[in-house]
């Protein structure tokens, strides 16, 4: 039983890993007031160009770095037709989705080719901090990434809650219109939280193809950028909710994954489908309580 | 010296009409230097894309057959988003029309076409309005997002799909998961011999007529615009917003589910996962592209129909991956939304 535990938490933490980064990306964007549906391509994206990196320079961390700036970039297009053009988040976001998907499946054939066996990587390797401890051990045997993203969580909690930026940035996505009239640059700031939240997006997506594949498949991301945008509902866009909010979807996950071993008479799919059925649950639940930033889904136009 | 200045005013009919001409080739303009990177010639793979398939009489009515499904999802996503809700599960809606047709298609094997096709069309209307109610009713019941709900459920029948096809649907003898085979009278007939063009197609084109006649003909259609123009102005005039946006989602998911069963039975005959290639999705394209209008809606579902025709053209001569298709496609949707923004200005000569 203890063993069981220890096992299941540790791999609730493995898959929450993508989750945390995704999720604090997308808070920044929403937090400005911008809904970012671009974040299931920007992860998929991020896996491509991390795993591409990665295997034509050998160096995985550079693999991420790579990802890192395709986020960034992935938030640039975002933020070209949501904020300067001021077009439908929805639409647009879903179009940028579609593109960063189309670009990383092109892409990964022209540079790849056709071949036959997937081409892959070795991996990053997992880092123990507690390797005597019988439970601490397997529990803090994780991959750097994973430490990135808890460490990040206090982090993005400071600057949201904290500085003048994440004040500004709490503003632009509450009120555009004083914002504006208080002296800043709404544009501006709203590029900059899609360019900050795409980076992490990247990374997440990365961290899918560097750290937990050693390569990159077509279903790599599968619809874990959509239950990101539940999450972050479920959060009420606080970063440390966040946390319990990809712990909650890592852990049901992790539990499926382990029911199945125990021989239920039920088919393994039903599991699957588990964390996503939760998610909307969840999402029911908590979503009714939510208070959305004010100015979310709505285009600001400076007169 | 002759000055130009932007002014806010509906742009003239003409000018909006040249929105979507002028949004293709500044599309053509760029993915030119994704087409550069594959190593090919962009003006041999346009010609190879755009021509070629309408250059054969094969080709041309394999373009049709790739815009079928099209035509149902983008007509589907135009009903929805038309009343101002976010269906973006129409690629999960047209699953579950293809399950039900699958399960009519191996069952009723001694019924005549006449009356297995119609079953299949209605059950597979209900399986998408089924696969549609969920979310709808979370939305107008407790305001939950329905944006996030669909996307969620299309994820979700994929498993229900697997399941199916690895257990009781596995096929006996050759252990393939795929539905058992349509029986001969569930098939779909063919228009053209020797072609795939079959009767979805035009059921297709029945279903952009009866959906132009709601939109704009009928006090449903009358409610979904306003609604879907100001919630809240359509609540102050006096309409019912939840009962317009259920009607709608609900019959957009339906809307959805033929397009699964005419996939499944005009082309596969058994169920397989692959049965859609993210049609669902496109879908909101093909909307867009159309303008949310129903008959906008189907010259882009051939259009794009042409562009999943092209790319397979252009990847077989020039050995250019056939995702191009994919980035033409997206990148569309992308410069179109922008371009319409042009439609609420006009050019002034001062």
């Amino acid at each position: 039983m203890g063993d069981f535990l220890v096992d299941l938490i540790a791999a609730t933490l493995r898959i929450a890993t993508p989750l945390i980064f995704a999720t604090l990306g997308e808070l920044f964007c929403e937090r400005a007031g911008i809904l970012n549906l671009g974040i299931e391509g920007t992860m998929f994206f991020g896996a491509f160009t991390g795993f591409t990196a990665a295997s034509l320079t050998g160096s995985l961390w550079l693999g991420v770095l790579t990802a890192l700036v395709g986020g960034m970039l992935s938030g640039l297009i975002m933020s070209l037709f949501s904020v300067r053009l001021g077009v439908n988040q929805h639409v647009s976001g879903l179009g940028v989705t579609l593109l960063m998907t189309a670009l990383s499946l092109f892409g990964f054939r022209v540079i790849f080719g056709e071949n036959r066996i997937l081409p892959s990587i070795q991996p990053f390797k997992q880092l123990s901090i507690f390797s005597e401890s019988p439970v601490l051990g397997p529990i803090f045997s994780q991959y750097t990434l994973t430490y990135i993203a808890i460490a990040l969580i206090p982090i993005i909690w400071w600057i949201v809650f904290r500085t003048n930026f994440g004040l500004n940035l709490r503003s632009v996505g509450d009120n555009p219109e004083a914002t504006d009239a208080a002296g800043i640059n709404v544009y501006r700031l709203r590029t900059i939280a899609l360019v900050i939240g795409g980076a992490l997006m990247g990374v997440g997506g990365a961290y899918l193809s560097v750290a937990q594949l050693g390569s990159f498949t077509f279903g790599i991301v599968a619809g874990r950028g959509w239950v990101c945008i539940a999450l972050i509902i479920f959060a009420n866009w606080h970063p440390i909710k966040v946390l319990w909010g990809a712990l909650l979807f890592g852990g049901v996950q992790a539990l499926q994954s382990r029911l199945q071993l125990t021989g239920l008479k039920l088919p393994y799919e039903l599991f699957l489908a588990l964390p996503y059925i939760v998610t909307i649950i969840a999402l029911t639940i908590a979503g009714r309580n939510a208070s959305y930033p004010a100015a979310l889904l709505k285009p600001y136009k400076r007169e | 010296m002759i000055k130009f200045r932007l002014e806010r005013s509906p742009a003239a009919v003409w000018s909006k009409a040249l929105i979507p001409v002028v949004a293709v080739l500044v599309t053509f303009i760029i993915t030119s230097i994704f087409i550069i990177l594959a190593g090919a010639n962009p003006f041999a793979a346009y010609y190879n894309f755009i021509i070629v398939p309408l250059s054969t009489k094969f080709s041309a009515l394999e373009v049709l057959v790739k815009a079928t499904p099209l035509i149902f999802t983008g007509i589907a996503v135009t009903f929805a988003f038309a009343a101002g809700y976010y269906n973006i599960g129409a690629e999960g809606q047209l699953y579950a029309g293809a399950v039900a047709a699958a399960w009519v298609g191996a069952t009723f094997t001694n019924l005549p076409p006449i009356a297995v096709v119609p079953l299949m069309l209605v059950l597979g209307f209900l399986g998408g309005v089924l696969w549609a109610l969920i979310p709808a009713l979370l939305k107008v019941k407790l305001k939950v997002d329905e944006v996030v709900t669909t996307l969620l459920m299309n994820s979700i029948i994929m498993y229900i799909i697997s399941a199916l096809l690895n257990g009781p649907w596995r096929d006996p003898e050759t252990g393939w998961p795929k539905s058992p085979e349509f029986f001969e009278a569930a098939r779909f007939i063919q228009l053209i011999p020797r072609s795939r063009l079959h009767l979805g197609f035009v059921i297709a084109l029945v279903v952009v007529i009866i959906v132009y006649l709601i939109i704009k003909r009928t006090p449903l259609g009358l409610q979904m615009r306003a609604v879907g123009a100001s919630k809240a102005g359509a609540q102050f005039a006096g309409i019912n917003v939840n009962r317009t946006m259920l009607i709608a989602a609900l019959v957009s998911g339906g809307i959805a589910g033929l397009a699964g069963v005419s996939e499944i039975a005009g082309i596969h005959y058994h169920l397989i996962s692959e049965l859609s290639g993210g049609y669902g999705y496109t879908g909101i394209i093909v909307a867009t592209l159309g303008g949310l209008n129903p008959i906008g809606a189907t010259i882009a579902a051939l259009f794009i129909g042409l562009i999943d025709t092209g790319a397979q053209t252009v990847s077989r001569v020039l050995g250019v991956p056939v995702y191009l298709g994919d980035v033409v496609q997206s990148t569309l949707l992308l410069i179109t939304l922008g371009m319409l923004l042009f439609q609420n200005y006009r050019i002034k000569r001062i």
